[in-house]
C-alpha cells in the first residue's frame, strides 16, 4: 500500500484513493492535422518504460478528484516527490546520476 | 451575473418526498452511537477560480460565512445552519437548510461575475448526522482515513472513503460528525453502519 501525498490537499493519503494515469509531461501536438503518422502513433500510443525514476500522472480519485504529478522510482516503488500540473519535476533520472537522492 | 437558465427543483410539499433511506427502517438503541439522516438539505456544488472577489463577497453576503480557502476546511453559519466546505483548489460544497437552494442558487448567480458553475446536487447525496462516545470506533473501524483528534479537529472535512465508498466525513463541533454520502451508496451504508454499529448498540433514525 502506497501513502501518496495530495499536493492539493496537503496530506498523505492511502493508496486506495487515487488512481494512476500513466505517464506525465505528455504534450499533445498543436496542430494534430500537421502530424505524420509516425508522429501522431507516437503521441499517442507509445510511452516510456524505464527502470528507475518515471514521471506519472495520478488523480486524486475520491479526494479533490485533481490530476498531479508523481515521480516514482519503478523498482523500489519509492514516490521521491508529488507536484502540481504544470510544474516541473525536482528529482529526475539527471538529478539522481548527478548525485541527489537515491 | 449568468444567463444560465435555473428551475426550482423543489416540487413543494404537495409532491410527496423520498430520502434514500426511505425503504428502511430505524433502528432502536442506546444513546452510545445516534445516527440521524437529514434529508432533502439544499446540496450546491460551487466552482469558479479562488481568486475572483466577486466569487467571496457573493458567499459572504448570500450564505453569510467567508469562502473557505484552506484545503480541508469547511465553516458554518451557526445561525442558519448553512455550511461552506473547500472541496478542491476550485470546487466549494454549499449545504444549505431544506428549500433554500434555488433561491441561495439564484442570489449566487446575481452576485458572481466571470467564470463559474453552480450545480444542484442535492438529489444526489444525502447527510447522516453521527453522535455519541461510539462514533469515534465506528469511524475508525469502517474507514482508513486517520479519524483521531489530532488529525482531525473540529472544522475540518475531507473526501474520503466510507467502507469502501465514496464519502464525505465532517466534524462540525466536537459532540458531532457528519457523513455526505451518495444517494445510490446510502442504502450500502446504511447496512454497513447498521452492520458495524451493532456492538455499540446503535440507534439509527431515517
Ligand atoms: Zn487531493
Amino acid at each position: 500500500m502506497l501513502h501518496i501525498f495530495c499536493p492539493y490537499c496537503g496530506e498523505h493519503r492511502e493508496e486506495a484513493e487515487f488512481r494512476p494515469k500513466g505517464q506525465a509531461h505528455i504534450a499533445r501536438p498543436l496542430s494534430p492535422e500537421q502530424c505524420s503518422d509516425e508522429e501522431w502513433a507516437e503521441y499517442l500510443f507509445f510511452r516510456d518504460n524505464p527502470r528507475g525514476i518515471h514521471h506519472e500522472l495520478w488523480v486524486h480519485a475520491t479526494g479533490c478528484r485533481k490530476f498531479f504529478n508523481v515521480t516514482r522510482h519503478t523498482v523500489s516503488y519509492e514516490i521521491l516527490e508529488t507536484y502540481k500540473m504544470g510544474e516541473k519535476p525536482k528529482v529526475t533520472a539527471e538529478s539522481l546520476a548527478k548525485g541527489g537522492r537515491s | 451575473m449568468s444567463k444560465v437558465a435555473v428551475f426550482n427543483q423543489c416540487p413543494g410539499s404537495e409532491v410527496m418526498a423520498e430520502s434514500p433511506l426511505a425503504h428502511q427502517s430505524s433502528v432502536k438503541g442506546g444513546r452510545a452511537l445516534i445516527v440521524t439522516e437529514h434529508a432533502f438539505l439544499g446540496h450546491l456544488i460551487l466552482r469558479g477560480q479562488a481568486d475572483n472577489e466577486s466569487l467571496k463577497s457573493a458567499v459572504l453576503s448570500v450564505v453569510g460565512v467567508e469562502l473557505p480557502l484552506q484545503p480541508l476546511t469547511f465553516v458554518l453559519n451557526e445561525t442558519t445552519g448553512a455550511s461552506v466546505q473547500w472541496l478542491s483548489p476550485d470546487e466549494w460544497l454549499l449545504i444549505l437548510p431544506a428549500g433554500q437552494e434555488y433561491e441561495v442558487e439564484q442570489n449566487l448567480r446575481q452576485q458572481i461575475s466571470g467564470h463559474f458553475s453552480i450545480v444542484n446536487v442535492g438529489g444526489g447525496q444525502t447527510l447522516l448526522r453521527l453522535k455519541g462516545d461510539k462514533v469515534f470506533d465506528l469511524l475508525s473501524k469502517s474507514c482508513v482515513y486517520d479519524v483521531h483528534e489530532r488529525n482531525f479537529p473540529v472544522g475540518k472535512a475531507v473526501a474520503t472513503t466510507f467502507a469502501k465508498a465514496t464519502a464525505i466525513i465532517r466534524r462540525p463541533n466536537e459532540q458531532e460528525w457528519e457523513l455526505v454520502i451518495r444517494r445510490s451508496f446510502a442504502d450500502y451504508c446504511y447496512r454497513w453502519i447498521t452492520d458495524a454499529g451493532r456492538e455499540f448498540d446503535l440507534t439509527f433514525t431515517v
